[in-house]
């Protein structure tokens, strides 16, 4: 079976993904606390100018507008009776903006962590959390996207339940994490351990491609690729990193990074060997199509260092998970039995 | 566990053996463990006061630091927290019956469209640790929720959590609708989460911006002291 991001892939060196599709919402109106994927319905005018501007700058990829659209996440909107129905919009919008691109665009269904802690920690089961991502990708399927895109995860556990609802989709699927704690995700996973969410042995389909997303700055996702390539040389990597750093200026938050610093965090994740390229919170059109051309016009060269890539993309917020790896634990007194 | 590390029988240890051990017990989120050294140290005529700064939140100051430093990660965390709050739901009747030193009381609550509640427990936990009512009134709360909470328990501060850059700018929604109901200035707001900082912080109007669960707690009784200085001075 010849899938769409398959047969890119196999055509072209490196991919663009798209931008942001939350802080490009902010621009256009959205206001702080209301769902997203609601917008799919009721304001989905909008929705499509975003991923058109999208497609116009050069993306190969597009998101759909889905990242919250698990039962768990849209029940604070009162929602979580029309899952498949926001999610298959959310696809529709997308695949209607890359069919008129004129050139193949690849649609990617969002699925972002259903915002609850899985057992033990939690109450909610991985089966539970597994039929949660089936209901929403099955919306996303019958919407016609080409790709599932797990995104932003942290907990190992909610990445299997995604990975296996994705991997019965029988739709490829992609896996990005959020390393934004001490180099790790926020559970404690280290970016090389992405490749190993799925044990060989579960007999399960794995991801077509891993990677990081989010996070925090573009100079930290840029160290956690380095980790998931060394990790693995021969898988399809993914980066999508933040737009610079968040910063706040009065009650806004506004991101650091301009298109010129996208542009060198986009041939630096070329040769770190990202093979899928593109921009999360605070990545707009204007980034995205100075990446294009940054994409476009580089040869892979040298795998960078982590000092090169300070020197180009601005200091890391925080310590690489390799670094974090030296730090002992506090010395224990004696456990129990 | 393994064979090689020898049994420890908390109740053979001494107090200054105990504290520490408890110490580790909660780093390593020992629930079992932490209740019944509590009982122990009830039982050799310790004020319930004392258990839980000594033991239970000189434990949890620690955790905290290991995870400030990427030693600890959210999980663990989660079950130190888990063993804090058995240990403090034995202590919290005999709090109140002792009449250990009430410092004020508090509404608490993540804002609306986010459903992380993680460090906002923690901080209800620590607070309530160091003698605050605490009134929690969970995760995606909306300014209507809030200002009802604050009608009802009229509590000295307010403290609202946020870990999403999406869902902090609704700190400000919540202040300025009390700035409107001309009722800012009767209560402390404090906030916090992840990607907040001090000059957010200020410019929503907030009256500090905590960093952690530890800062949190210093802080609203660094503004309980002042209160006390206001009123009494008044």
């Amino acid at each position: 079976m010849s899938h769409l991001l398959n047969r890119l892939l196999a055509e072209k060196s490196v991919l663009m993904a798209d931008g942001a599709t939350g802080t490009n919402l902010f621009d256009i109106g959205l206001a702080s606390g209301e769902a997203p994927e609601l917008w799919n319905e009721s304001t989905s005018d909008k929705i499509t100018d975003m991923h058109r501007g999208f497609v116009d700058a050069g993306a190969d990829i597009i998101l759909t507008n889905s990242f919250g659209g698990t039962r768990h996440r849209l029940k604070l909107h009162h929602a979580d009776d029309r899952v498949f129905e926001l999610n298959e919009k959310a696809a529709k919008l997308a695949r209607a903006a890359a069919d008129g691109a004129g050139r193949p665009v690849v649609v990617a269904g969002s699925v972002g962590p259903t915002g609850e802690l899985l057992a033990p920690l939690g109450a909610l089961t991985q089966a539970d959390a597994q039929e949660a991502f089936v209901e929403q990708i099955a919306g996303l399927k019958s919407g016609g996207v080409d790709a599932i895109w797990i995104e932003t995860m942290s907990a190992p556990e909610e990445m299997q339940a995604a990975a296996q609802a994705a991997a019965a989709s029988g739709l490829p699927y992609v896996l990005t994490a959020s390393f934004d704690t001490a180099g790790r995700t926020m559970m404690g996973m280290a970016p090389g351990d992405i490749h190993r969410t799925l044990a060989p042995a579960d007999g399960s389909i794995g991801p077509l491609a891993v990677g990081a997303n989010c996070g925090v700055g573009a100079s930290d996702l840029l160290a956690s690729i380095l980790d998931i390539t060394a990790a693995d040389p021969n898988a399809i990597v993914v980066a999508k990193a933040n737009c610079g750093i968040p910063v706040i200026k009065g009650d806004q938050v506004v991101y650091s990074g301009s298109p010129e610093l996208m542009a060198d965090y986009a041939r630096l994740a070329i040769d770190a060997g990202a093979r899928i390229i593109g921009g999360c919170c605070g990545t707009s059109c204007e980034h995205l199509t100075a990446m294009r051309t940054a994409i476009d016009a580089h040869q892979r060269s040298e795998r960078p260092s982590l000092d090169q890539i300070v020197a180009a993309t601005g200091a890391l917020v925080n310590q690489t998970a390799s670094a974090g790896a030296g730090a002992p634990k506090r010395e224990r007194r004696r456990r129990r039995a | 566990m393994s064979d090689e590390e020898e049994d420890i029988v908390l109740s053979e240890l001494s107090d200054d053996e105990l504290v520490p051990q408890m110490h580790d017990d909660l780093y390593d989120g020992l629930k079992e463990e932490i209740e019944e050294a509590v009982h122990i140290l009830l039982g050799r005529g310790w004020a319930p006061y004392d258990v839980l700064t000594k033991a239970l939140v000189e434990g949890m100051r620690i955790v905290g630091i290991d995870f400030r430093d990427g030693i600890l990660f959210v999980p663990e965390v989660l079950l130190a927290a888990n063993a804090m709050k058995a240990g403090m739901s034995i202590l919290r009747p005999l709090l109140a019956e002792t009449g250990a030193p009430k410092l004020g009381s508090m509404v608490i609550g993540t804002v609306k469209g986010d459903i992380h509640d993680i460090g906002k427990n923690l901080v209800g936990m620590m607070m309530e640790g160091a003698g605050f009512d605490v009134f929690d009134l969970g995760i995606n709360t909306d300014v209507d929720e809030y200002l009802a909470a604050l009608s009802e328990h009229k509590p000295d501060i307010l403290g609202m959590s946020a870990l999403l850059t999406t869902t902090m700018p609704y700190m400000k929604v919540v202040i300025d609708t009390m700035v409107e109901k001309g009722i800012r200035d009767d209560y402390v707001v404090l906030v916090g989460g992840a990607p907040l900082n001090e000059e957010f912080g200020k410019a929503i109007g907030a009256d500090a911006y905590c960093r952690d669960a530890a800062v949190a707690v210093e802080t609203a009784k660094e503004f309980m002291d002042r209160r006390h200085n206001i009123r009494a001075s008044g």
